[in-house]
């Protein structure tokens, strides 16, 4: 699978993780899916909703909030096909507590922020067998997408 | 029937359904029909030991089942049962 990202799109990634430094910022990736490719078109910055002493290393979004998001998608004629989120000072890998949390079929946009400033982004994807996240292919495009 | 409201990363294992249709009295039969209808949808929702993954939230209209009776939460033909994905990760610290 790859995910293609327009530039304006990807600054908006880069600019919630930056926003929310030393927190971690996460949001979702709506967009279209054309056989193995996926497009991002816009994202939606959501609140972290994890306990406010641990957000410098965990997020977590709110269910309901997912529901009105699925809903506005589905209203632009786009789907949610994969979140973001920033890892503070730290690599753009999945950790254990990823793995743990992650749903296939979604794929997940990781920016490392360091010192404030976004730089690194990978995108992975849960296996079906829910055993490990794989890295996918990324491509930002220049200009306006 | 009650109405089972699949979220997008579990609907290609309702065969692209987005609503589906059950007969049961409570959330874990609806589960329980939900993964009859649709086995593949199984893995997704239930871990090994047959618990539900952590990702997976029920709502109940628009009541999460935690703070009713869990799987034992009543439904009834006027009712959805949302699946809901929870959202969540961090880093390795």
């Amino acid at each position: 699978m790859k995910l293609l990202i327009p530039g304006p799109v990807m600054d908006e990634i880069r600019s919630h993780g930056e926003k929310l430094y030393p927190e971690e910022g996460a949001g979702l990736i709506l967009g279209s899916i054309e056989g193995e490719h996926r497009e991002a078109r816009r994202v939606l910055p959501m609140p972290n909703h994890f306990n406010s002493g641990e957000r410098n290393r965990r997020y977590l979004l709110d269910p309901q909030e997912i529901l009105q998001a699925e809903e506005l998608a589905e209203q632009l004629g786009l789907e949610v096909i994969g979140i973001f989120h920033s890892h503070p000072d730290h690599p753009p890998a999945p950790s254990q507590y990823d793995l743990d949390w992650a749903v296939p079929w979604y794929v997940y946009l990781i920016t490392r922020v360091e010192q404030g400033a976004a730089s690194e982004s990978r995108a992975w994807r849960m296996l079906e067998d829910h055993t490990r996240m794989v890295e996918q292919a990324l491509e930002i495009e220049d200009g306006e997408g | 029937m009650t109405q089972i409201r699949v979220p997008t990363p579990l609907r290609p294992y309702t065969e692209g359904e987005g609503q589906v249709k059950i007969e049961a009295n409570t959330v874990g039969e609806a589960l329980e029909e939900l993964t009859a209808k649709f086995p593949s949808i199984g893995p997704h929702l239930f871990n090994d030991d047959g618990e539900l993954r952590p990702y997976v939230n029920l709502f109940v209209n628009d009541k999460d089942v935690r703070t009713l009776e869990g799987v034992q939460t009543a439904i009834h033909d006027s009712d959805t049962l949302m699946i809901l994905p929870s959202i969540a990760g961090g880093i390795f610290a």
